[in-house]
């Protein structure tokens, strides 16, 4: 094993492992132990940058995934099942931003437990979220992304229902039938590509080899519903309100910041990936179901009067342009895509902080008993704002280059119908400004609703300024995000010609 | 004819435990004997069935017609008849103990049943399949009936009943299966599995029938939907190991009789029906329980569906069949085990209101339990079952049959629902009394104390779950032991 594979394995490996020992020591020390094991996570995580300077030797094989490092052994061959982990540049920045949220979260719970439950229980839980989050970033094998997929299908129904609000209950429930349909169709369409090709590796699968005509469309068909309900694309976006609505804080950050990424990740990687003849003849479709989804969103949030769902709404609008990017097929689209993906998580990760804080300190998320935000308590105020402007896609933040350029890869693809639907996209980003101004002036401007106090803990400080300023770098450097997604986009796109 | 007397060793050794038991009973007379030498006898059929292996020659043939067939899938199920016999005998330790069964006679049952279920999976002829059969289920007649009330306690009947309902219906079951194996015969001339061909010429239909009559007739010991209505009734009115025993190893000897029909003979249509009947009406129903051995004995019969499943492919399936249903056991057994340990000596399974709370008591038994609900819904953590769910809808799509892996793939999510919410009860806040508390938690400890568990309910637990988490990371070594 060279010392690439072992920083693969140790990346899944330890947030799994710190977990387990949660488990079995004492609870004492447990906050400290969840927090050092999401920062030691980081480690491999950032030895595995360094990994795309080596040579690949599957460039020649399948341009469209030429893995920086991976490694790959066999685990159930009954199953054609391999226990095969890589990294390249359309997986890494996810990689990041989920090593990165975890740590923020696990900090967070550190100094802010919410009421419910054990934090022994609740750090031991954001782990295990974190290894089966990372593993379906990793996942080099079909039947293995599946597994990792549904790894964190419970934990995350056991922190909604262990440490939501009012509702959590009945969120949590609908979050995880929900999200299982979407499962058990992703489990169809895996298997249904590895027993036709007869493997589930997905660098010999990239590219659509092996599959025909109609293999591709029926998988295709199953995978874009199944990553629909999870990122989620209108009109299957249901649960997505409530369990935001009702989950804790750190719940909605991990829940908005990479959970949601799964589903676009996996249609990039195993949808247009697998099956390149399915996504092409589905791309109308997805497309109109995503111009559909900004607007909605958008329309949506501009009625909303209460806090977390409206930034909940705001993630169906913003899935919406990545989703939009991806229908386009163009390298451009599916840059915007990626990027759109960490700009979100980002920003929306800020955004569920900030709601937090805003519902612990005044004890009420209603908008209409909000107000005067900036007279109170300035600072969250100021953070709040550079959030919201951020999200609208503010050209220099991080939010602009995924929207932008999702609208101009649709205006790029050519013909009516993709014309309509970049003007439509352009129209709900318009709504996106309005619905966050809105936002703004009745949380912080307008007269004082409920008095807030104004301190903000270092902890607070220490989770939110590491988003605002990641938020602002990839703003004015986006080839932070794209350096290295050239050569996988412009291959996967080939392959669709 | 010469007896390859080695390769009918694991017969021997459960045959001779039975024996050993009763005598043990009759001259020793210690509990402790008994128990001790059902156990040991337990382990001795596993060691030998390993130890003959699956691939020894037939034995019993008749020219080239052999009745005592050894195969990998005789070897896995004979471990697996074994290990739950030891199993259900250790979670029944306390109430023995207790005396609310004779040892004795509870133990001799247990092990004939054992040998019952050992003969099932060696067959190689109708007529043993069916013998062993009702070896493995007439003594459940009796286990499930037998409980002995100490003089002040209240007496129910649910038991007597539970036992005449079971009693009833596996006799009808079995005139049904042997009326399908006589009419079979009658067609075609064939007993042995070996040379069971699908009917030709004018006695076509006749064969037909027998071939329909015979799966009717094993459906009924799955308790596949329609033939189910027995099930959470005598599951309810029998002792919960009992009932443990009811639902696993009983109805692994179902599925055996029915694989080695069905990838045989033609029953795919049949099958199939069965199977979609099964784990939807299955599933469905067990949404409204809210009895806990009622929940399980409908989600048991929902998972019955799922075996079936892979079962209406005929030959190919079996294979898959057969991994689904180890790993359902398992899984099943571990459930059984967990509640066994939470509910007090020889209760009953109880109110799902019963387990409010009942994971933040006792956090290790908690996470067992959950651990089997995860894997019977086919989640992480319990990874054997997801792996039982990816082999029957691989299976599936592998033969063509599309349609039906969507048809399990959706009972899974339906599933879910129950499984969910049985486990979010455990972890539940205690419930609101009407009056002002000012310690809800310190209100919930006292009414509901923590029961210490009995050393071998807890070794089985443990063991049980331990085979749950290897083969749910290891998969791979069941699929090499059936090939």
């Amino acid at each position: 094993m060279t010392v690439y594979q072992v920083m693969l394995v140790a990346t899944v490996a330890l947030p799994a492992a710190g977990a387990g020992a949660l488990a079995v020591l004492p609870a004492r020390h447990a906050k400290i132990l969840a927090t050092a094991v999401a920062a030691v996570t980081l480690v491999p995580i950032v030895v595995l940058a360094f990994a795309h300077h080596s040579s690949s030797s599957y460039a020649s094989l399948s341009p469209a995934l030429s893995p920086w490092a991976d490694y790959d052994v066999s685990w159930v061959p009954a199953l054609h099942l391999d226990f095969h982990l890589g990294v390249d540049g359309v997986s890494y920045p996810l990689v990041a931003l989920t090593g990165l949220l975890t740590l923020l979260c696990c900090a967070y719970t550190m100094w802010k437990v919410p009421p419910g439950g054990s934090a022994r229980t609740l750090l031991a839980l954001l782990l295990v979220l974190e290894a089966g989050i990372l593993g379906t970033f990793l996942a080099l094998d079909l039947v293995l992304f599946f597994l990792f997929f549904e790894v964190v299908l419970l934990p995350m129904y056991a922190v909604i229902a262990g440490w939501g609000g009012e509702e959590r209950r009945k969120a949590a429930r609908k979050f995880v039938l929900y999200t299982l349909f979407g499962s058990v169709l992703l489990l169809l369409g895996v298997i249904t590509v590895a027993v036709t090709a007869g493997t589930g590796n997905l660098i010999t699968l990239t590219g659509g080899h092996g599959l025909g005509r109609n293999t591709q469309y029926a998988a295709f068909a199953l995978f874009a519903v199944a990553f629909a309900v999870k990122a989620p694309l209108w009109p299957l976006h249901t649960w997505l309100p409530d369990a935001h609505t009702q989950a804790p804080t750190v719940g909605s950050v991990i829940l908005a910041g990479v959970l949601l990424k799964m589903g676009t990740y996996g249609l990039i990687r195993v949808g247009v990936g697998v099956a390149p003849l399915g996504a092409h003849w589905a791309a109308p479709v997805l497309g109109i179901l995503a111009a559909a989804a900004i607007l909605a969103g958008a329309l949506i949030c501009l009625r909303q009067t209460e806090l977390k769902r409206l930034i909940a709404y705001s993630s169906v609008g913003h899935m919406g342009f990545v989703l939009l990017g991806i229908a386009t097929l163009t390298a451009t689209g599916l840059q915007a895509a990626l990027i759109g993906n960490v700009a979100h998580g980002l920003i929306t990760g800020l955004l569920f902080f900030l709601a937090g804080a805003i519902k612990d300190r005044a004890h009420t998320g209603e908008l209409a008993d909000l107000g005067g935000l900036r007279e109170t308590a300035p600072r969250l105020a100021g953070i709040l704002g550079f959030a919201a402007i951020a999200s609208l896609g503010l050209p220099g933040l991080a939010g602009f280059w995924g929207e932008a350029f999702a609208v101009v890869a649709a205006v790029q693809r050519g013909g009516g119908l993709w014309t309509t639907l970049a003007v439509l996209a352009a129209i709900g980003g318009a709504l996106t400004a309005a619905y966050f101004l809105r936002l703004l002036r009745k949380v912080t401007h307008g007269p004082v609703g409920t008095p807030v106090p104004a301190g903000i803990a270092g902890a607070e400080w220490f989770a939110w300024s590491p988003l605002v300023a990641l938020t602002l770098a990839v703003g004015l450097v986006p080839a932070l995000v794209l350096v290295a997604t050239d050569a996988p986009v412009l291959a996967l796109t080939g392959a669709i010609r | 004819m010469t007896i390859d007397q080695v390769a009918i060793l694991p017969l021997y050794a459960a045959s001779g435990t039975a024996i050993l038991v009763l005598l043990a009973d009759l001259l020793v007379a210690r509990r402790a004997v008994t128990m001790g030498a059902l156990a040991l006898g337990g382990i001795a059929t596993a060691v030998c069935a390993i130890a003959v292996g699956g691939s020894r020659a037939p034995t019993f043939c008749a020219g080239g017609e052999c009745s005592w067939v050894p195969s990998p899938i005789a070897v896995v199920t004979a471990v697996l008849f074994a290990g739950l016999t030891v199993g259900v005998l250790a979670l029944s330790v306390p109430a023995l103990r207790l005396g609310t069964a004779p040892a004795g006679e509870f133990c001799f049952l247990l092990a004939s049943s054992m040998t019952g279920g050992v003969v099932i999976g060696y067959s190689g002829d109708l007529i043993s399949l069916i013998v062993g059969l009702e070896t493995l289920t007439l003594p459940l007649y009796v286990l499930v009936g037998l409980r002995r009330f100490a003089p002040r306690e209240r007496i129910s009947t649910a038991g007597a009943s539970a036992s005449i309902t079971f009693f009833l219906i596996s006799v009808i079951s079995t005139a049904i299966a042997l009326l399908g194996a006589a009419l079979n015969y009658a067609a075609t001339g064939a007993i042995h599995l070996d040379r069971l061909i699908d009917g030709y010429g004018p006695a076509a239909s006749v064969a037909q029938v027998g071939v329909a009559l015979l799966v009717i007739g094993f459906a009924f010991k799955v308790a596949a939907v329609p033939l189910h209505a027995w099930a959470p009734p005598t599951y309810e009115g029998a002792p919960l190991p009992i009932a443990a025993y009811l639902s696993t190893a009983s109805k692994l000897g179902g599925v055996l009789a029915l694989a080695a029909i069905v990838s045989r003979l033609d029953a795919a249509a049949i099958t199939a029906a069965l199977a979609v009947l099964t784990m939807t009406v299955g599933n469905l129903v067990a949404l409204r329980q809210d009895r806990m051995v009622r929940l399980l004995a409908w989600s048991s019969i929902a998972q019955a569906g799922y075996v079936l499943a892979a079962l209406a492919l005929g030959g190919p399936g079996v294979q898959a069949a057969i991994v689904y249903a180890v790993f359902f056991m398992i899984l099943e057994f571990v459930a059984f085990a967990a509640v066994v340990s939470l509910r007090p000596v020889a209760a009953d399974g109880g109110d799902m209101l019963a387990y409010r709370g009942a994971g933040r008591r006792s956090p290790w038994r908690g996470a067992a339990l959950v651990l089997a609900f995860a894997g019977l819904a086919g989640l992480p953590p319990g990874l054997a079952g997801l792996f039982a769910k990816v082999t029957v809808v691989d299976a599936l799509i592998d033969e063509g049959w599309g349609w039906l892996a969507g048809v399990v793939a959706l009972n899974a999510v339906i599933g879910l629902a129950y499984y969910v919410r049985a486990a979010a009860n455990l972890y539940a806040g205690p419930p609101k009394v009407g009056i002002q508390v000012v310690d809800p938690e310190l209100l919930e400890g006292a009414t509901h104390p923590r029961l210490a568990v009995a050393r071998p309910v807890a070794a089985a637990l443990i063991v049980a779950a331990a085979a749950a988490v290897v083969l749910g990371f290891a998969p791979q070594l069941l699929f090499d032991a059936l090939s």
